[in-house]
């Protein structure tokens, strides 16, 4: 039998021995290639096919019973019934890494026609992606994009350009056309928050904006107290501030807490990115008057028809091919088989009640 | 020198009755494994295809060898929870060694010896210094997927060569039989003979039925759980290096929770988690019932959830059947002994 440390020792030193010798020579990083198998060869598309019926289109969010991805998904459904396919969503309980590949493989299983999938891990999903596409079923990806070698088409909600010249638009309008407006933020190091930002401050400087003053931007730190003192302390330092634009859901929504009851309401505006149940009260008291975000459910909608005309051999993911997409219009596949939903939606007084979410 | 031979033991009678009870359960999950795979594979649709054998070898591949050294462990009384967290150790390790430059030929081997060490650590602890291996296996659970984390962070690795992620999807000859099956037959039979037909096997089960006296008949209970936790961690190492190739994907929370997934399906399998029973033909069933189940389920749409509820009731019902049986088997021989007193009283 086994005897003593030094069989312990002996076993490590000839494993370690063996990881030595093959260390020589041998598959590294830098001489690995990595052209991954599976995929489909890039059939033409025929802009003139129909959009079949009766597609089977499967949804596969990061997770089951997330209010967020119920609403991309029920506007899937939404387009599957306009599409007279057959909806289904599938999706694992828990958002790790692998835990959607058996789902991926039951899909393949069952020939679903399009997948639509937001990808827990851009990569740990690809090998399976590879096989469904293999098995001639178009991959679509929303809210986080898988790897671009495994999928066809990529539904991005939104570019830094349309978010921040939105924001600029909406500042404008609200302040009046003239006068000094700021900005409350996330964090100083947010990244999306400063690109939109960015955008934000070179929309400013064309000739339509030239009475408009950006005075400072202010930091909330996504804290819901921190935001609400921020918003304070604006109006304390600019008197005369005629618009706060709160690019993050926590600022606008604290921003607007602090407006409604404070002397300035109806005096200085609140607008920029907020969710339509946490904004609903400010809206109907009229302290915000209009705010933005994109459509969560308009994500889920344009899936299914890209995947539904993918399916049809109408597209193919090529960059600048053309389809419609129901009630949304029409849209053109950029670079890297991405398709861009549009400029945010705006939300009102009049519009607020038919979202939920 | 340790051959001790269960049945030769003066209770004769009891451990027969014990003997027969167990094969009989693990019969029933053999039988009851057959059934499903029959049953799924007519009346659920693309349950019999060939895809479809390779998805489902893919899925129970981790838990099936994970089991193997589990079922020993668990066989001399104690149990491994750490499994899943050294398996995420691996994975982190491998992609950090990866982006060090180092050949993936040389990885594999150092990421068994890396699941090795973990069992030595785990192995150290509970015999060496006498601690319970549920206390300190949880330990070392937490202590393992944090340095993962460390390793690693919140990154992934993922550019593993085509040729080695391709081999663990991948079948022979693009056949129906995945190439995994191999691994899992090769590590399946000899484990088997080690645990079934080996001095070392079957001293395995003196130490669970009663350690200090399988000490006395002159087993080496330390040393021999000392190198099945050496054991239980080159395997999960093993795991952690298919994992990551699997899914092209080196993180530090790979595998999180596996550890239930595998100590489940060696109980279903008929091993007792006091020690002293259990074969692995059971343990290969139960693995294959849960897997098989799980997957007839989803190919019919059932939720995430209610797949949660079919597998978690099975596996009451698993440890509550043979306690309950034996109870009313129990019961009844009584009842027999005691009229059998009373007419002879009379």
């Amino acid at each position: 039998m086994l005897r003593s440390p030094r069989t312990l020792l002996s076993v490590t030193s000839a494993a370690l021995l063996v990881a030595g010798l093959t260390a020589c020579g041998g598959t590294t990083k830098d001489s690995a290639s990595n052209t991954s198998g599976g995929g489909q060869s890039a059939a033409a598309a025929d802009p003139n096919a129909a959009v079949k019926e009766g597609l089977k289109i499967a949804f596969l969010p990061k997770q089951l019973n997330n209010p967020y991805s119920d609403v991309e998904t029920g506007g899937g459904k939404v387009a599957v019934e306009e599409l007279k396919g057959e909806y289904k969503l599938v999706g694992p309980n828990d958002a790790s890494a692998s835990s959607q590949v058996s789902y991926i493989n039951t899909l393949i299983q069952q020939q679903q026609d399009v997948i639509v999938v937001a990808a827990n891990d851009p990569n740990a999903v690809c090998p399976s992606l590879n096989q469904a596409r293999a098995a001639k079923i178009k991959v679509i990806t929303f809210d986080s994009d898988a790897s671009k070698d495994c999928r066809d088409a990529f539904i991005n909600q939104a570019t830094t350009e349309g978010i921040g010249q939105s924001l600029a638009k909406m500042a404008l309008e609200q302040a009046g056309g003239e006068g000094e407006i700021a900005v409350l933020s996330a964090t100083p190091n947010a990244t999306n928050q400063n690109s939109w930002i960015e955008v934000m401050k070179e929309e400013l400087k064309k000739p339509e904006y030239s009475k408009l003053k950006l005075v400072k931007v202010a930091y909330g730190n996504d804290d819901d107290q921190k935001s609400f003192q921020e918003a304070q302390g604006l109006l304390q330092s600019y008197p005369n501030l005629k618009a706060i634009v709160a690019p993050t859901t926590v600022g606008i929504a604290a921003a607007a807490r602090y407006i409604s009851s404070s002397s300035y309401k109806g005096k200085v505006a609140v607008t920029g990115l907020g969710l339509p149940n946490q904004m609903r009260e400010y809206v109907k008291d009229d302290t915000v008057k209009k705010f933005a975000l994109w459509n969560p459910a308009d994500i889920g909608y344009l899936a299914a028809f890209a995947g539904a005309n993918m399916a049809s051999g109408k597209i193919t993911g090529a960059q600048g091919e053309k389809f419609t997409a129901g009630k949304l219009g029409e849209y053109t596949i950029g670079a890297d088989g991405e398709i861009v939903l549009g400029p945010p939606t705006e939300f009102t007084k009049e519009n607020i009640d038919q979202f939920n979410f | 020198m340790s051959d001790i031979d269960l049945d030769q033991r003066p209770a004769n009678n009891r451990s027969a009755v014990l003997k027969s009870r167990l094969t009989s359960w693990d019969s029933i999950i053999l039988v009851l494994t057959v059934l499903v795979l029959i049953i799924a594979s007519f009346t659920v649709d693309n349950f019999g295809t060939s895809r479809n054998f390779t998805f489902m070898v893919l899925d129970l591949l981790p838990i099936i060898l994970i089991a193997l050294p589990m079922t020993m462990i668990i066989v001399t009384g104690e149990i491994d929870l750490s499994v899943a967290s050294t398996l995420g150790l691996t994975s982190s390790m491998m992609g950090w060694l990866w982006n060090q430059g180092l050949s993936i030929e040389s990885i594999i081997p150092l990421c068994i010896v890396i699941g090795a060490i973990c069992g030595v650590v785990n192995g150290f602890l509970i015999t060496g210094l006498g601690l319970p291996s549920l206390a300190v296996t949880i330990g070392t659970l937490a202590l393992y997927r944090g340095l993962a984390f460390v390793v690693l962070g919140d990154g992934a690795v993922a550019d593993f060569p085509w040729n080695y992620t391709g081999w663990v999807t991948g079948t022979i000859g693009d056949g129906a039989v995945p190439n995994v099956l191999i691994l899992i037959v090769v590590l399946a039979l000899i484990f088997g003979i080690v645990q079934h037909a080996t001095p070392f096997g079957r001293s395995l089960y003196a130490i669970g039925a009663n350690a200090q006296a399988a000490h006395f008949s002159g087993i080496r209970v330390a040393r021999t759980k000392f190198w099945l936790y050496v054991a239980s961690g080159a395997v999960a190492g093993l795991v952690g290096v298919l994992w990551t190739l699997r899914y092209s994907s080196a993180r530090a929370d790979n595998g999180a929770g596996l550890e239930l997934a595998v100590v489940a399906a060696v109980l279903l399998g008929g091993v007792s988690i006091f020690g002293g029973k259990g074969s692995l033909p059971g343990v290969l069933g139960g693995v294959v019932l849960l897997t098989a189940l799980q997957n007839a389920l989803r190919l019919e749409d059932v939720s995430g959830q209610a797949l949660n509820i079919v597998t978690g009731s099975l596996l009451v019902l698993s440890v509550l059947l043979p306690n309950v049986t034996s109870a009313v088997r129990g019961n009844w021989h009584r009842r027999k002994l005691r009229q059998a007193s009373a007419t002879s009283a009379q």
